[in-house]
């Protein structure tokens, strides 16, 4: 059953270019850029619960990180150019998250606004590289003797990135960093006695976050081929933020879902800007209302519904133990 | 084993413990008791690394745990449960005991992202200890089950089994009793006693049920308004007119 559905899925992803017009391959691979950026994002907000309306910022700084490579070093391989995007993007995730281990909550959402801020104008400022205001094009990258010069090419790129990523994720997430990530959200008191080093799985969780979001930016320029520094505006952060809501907090697939959601509800409120913050703020309340777990928890429960003869999260009610006489 | 001298802090001008001392030796079972507010869980949370005393020397096994973070005191070997529990809600009640086991795992991030086999090997054998402690305590049958939706019994019992998964020497436990009915009771009394006898554990619990107290403790030590008023063997302790006079006195009777 789940390994039909894991090869149905891929069977899907990986025709997807043969079947549908060629903007839609150039919307789904910007689907897969924001599902790694929602993981990233995920890994922090909903694995720490430390809340970032920077994310923007820091997919501005592996965006523009692979774009210049890309010009200046056009020998590097993609995929190197790739991941120094993200190490680069994750070496100022340790430089923001240090800082920030003083601030929760709303005091977070505030600093990480205000870095997002702060990356526009350094933007705009290194003019004489990032050439400010009149924007960046983004050659066509090479991988070996392919030129990546289509939409279908740069797509398949994403997916083959997206799911090493994916696939690291859920390794993380299902093993002792992820969770002692969730046992800091859950009780840091309880971590820490645990044997948890709170400050440093805090920390690491921005490094994580800053690093997948990085690498999206490398893709970022390459899919959309062109960078200018209004492209990473404070409403993409929240896009952000409202996916990894819309799609469950602390999951993974949750976060490609949201993104996919997301994405396409972007896309097809282009034609009616005015009336898109009336639609997704629509959108938000009403999946924290009725879906407060996420599109992947309601689809959690639908299956669990589903299936007959589950016992249900009802513990066995407080009868005496095996073993036990009194 | 444990040794606290001299302790005191105070919260807005509140002394919560003044001039406090203990000595706990290797292998004991010690109860703190006292009337509500006497301070019992303040030396907890001095003892783990939560609060700063104000004045004071705490050391364990000859090491300063005043200089140390709460995650090196857990890792020096110093367990803990809380006395409004603290179970990880969202977890699972074996990831629970999983975290529990944190510090004796080696996979770190990079690692744990590749899947390497070292790792799975390392979860596989974790799971299996998880496991088999979940049995201990009577916790098998909601292993997969979320902890926050387990009845307060399944609670304190998790947390119990999240902490003896880290193989603590001394285990502090804050009201271990606390909500549980008679039976209950009765079977934590002697798994207390078997963590003593059979692994070596030393003990230092904060309770009200005296049952418990009297029936499994090697010494008890009073407290009342942050001092410590009496101390010694538990028949002794009932005997003492300071104890008599600090319970019945404040009409928390025992």
């Amino acid at each position: 059953m789940r390994r039909a559905a894991l090869a149905t899925g891929a069977v899907v992803v990986l025709g997807l270019p043969w079947a549908v017009p060629r903007y839609f391959v150039f919307l789904a691979s910007l689907i897969v850029v924001n599902s790694i950026v929602a993981i990233g994002l995920n890994l922090l907000s909903g694995y720490t619960n430390q809340l970032s309306f920077g994310h923007a910022g820091f997919l501005a700084i592996g965006a523009y990180t692979g774009a210049l490579l890309t010009i200046h070093a056009p020998a590097l391989p993609v995929p190197a150019a790739l991941l120094v995007a993200g190490l680069v993007t994750a070496a100022v995730g340790l430089a923001l998250g240090i800082p920030c281990l003083r601030l929760e909550g709303l005091y977070l959402a505030m600093a990480t606004l205000a870095f997002g801020f702060v990356v526009v104008e350094a933007i705009l400022n290194l003019d004489w590289i990032t050439r400010g205001n009149d924007g960046l094009r983004v050659p066509a990258a090479r991988l070996g003797p392919i030129a990546l010069a289509t939409d279908t090419a740069r797509y398949y790129l994403t997916v083959a990135v997206a799911a090493l990523l994916i696939l690291a994720a859920l390794n993380i997430a299902r093993t002792r960093t992820g969770r002692a990530l969730l046992a800091v959200r859950e009780s840091e008191i309880a971590a820490q006695a645990s044997g948890v080093h709170l400050a440093a799985y805090k920390t690491l969780a921005f490094v994580l976050s800053a690093f997948y979001t990085g690498v999206a930016g490398g893709l970022f320029a390459l899919v959309v081929g062109f960078l200018s520094p209004d492209s990473f505006d404070v409403f993409l952060s929240v896009d952000f933020v409202a996916m990894i809501i819309v799609g469950g907090l602390g999951s993974v697939p949750g976060s490609v879902l949201g993104a996919a959601v997301i994405t396409t509800l972007n896309d097809s409120l282009a034609g009616f800007q005015n009336y898109r913050p009336l639609i997704f703020g629509a959108i938000l309340i009403a999946s924290m209302l009725f879906m407060p777990g996420g599109i992947a928890s309601a689809l959690r429960k639908l299956s669990v519904a589903g299936a007959a003869g589950y016992p249900g999260t009802a513990p066995p009610a407080a009868k005496p133990r095996q073993g036990d006489d009194p | 084993m444990l040794s606290v001298e001299d302790l005191s802090i105070s919260f807005g001008g509140l002394d919560a413990l003044s001039g406090l001392s203990l000595e706990v030796t290797e292998r004991e079972i010690f109860a703190l008791i006292g009337p509500n507010g006497a301070g019992k869980s303040t030396v907890f949370n001095v003892v783990t690394g939560l609060y700063r005393p104000s004045r004071g020397r705490v050391t364990f096994r000859g090491d300063d745990l005043l200089a140390l973070a709460p995650h090196e005191i857990a890792r020096r070997g110093v367990g803990r449960t809380f006395q409004n529990t603290e179970v990880f809600r969202q977890l699972t009640a074996i990831d629970n005991v999983l975290v529990g086991r944190h510090a004796h795992l080696r996979s770190g991030v990079l690692r744990g992202a590749f899947g390497l086999a070292s790792v799975r090997r390392e979860e596989a054998e974790a799971r299996e200890l998880a496991r088999r402690l979940l049995a201990r305590l009577g916790l098998a049958e909601v292993a997969d089950t979320e902890a926050g939706s387990l009845p307060l019994g399944y609670q304190k019992r998790l947390e119990l089994a999240r902490a003896l998964a880290a193989e603590p020497r001394l285990l502090l436990l804050d009201e271990p009793a606390g909500g549980l009915n008679p039976t209950e009771t009765q079977t934590l009394m002697k798994l207390i006693q078997r963590l003593r006898d059979e692994s070596g554990l030393t003990l230092l619990l904060v309770e009200h049920d005296m049952e418990l107290v009297m029936g499994i403790s090697d010494r008890v030590a009073v407290l009342d308004y942050g001092r410590k008023i009496a101390e010694g063997k538990p028949r002794e302790i009932a005997a003492d007119p300071a104890v008599v006079e600090a319970y019945l006195g404040s009409g928390d009777g025992a």
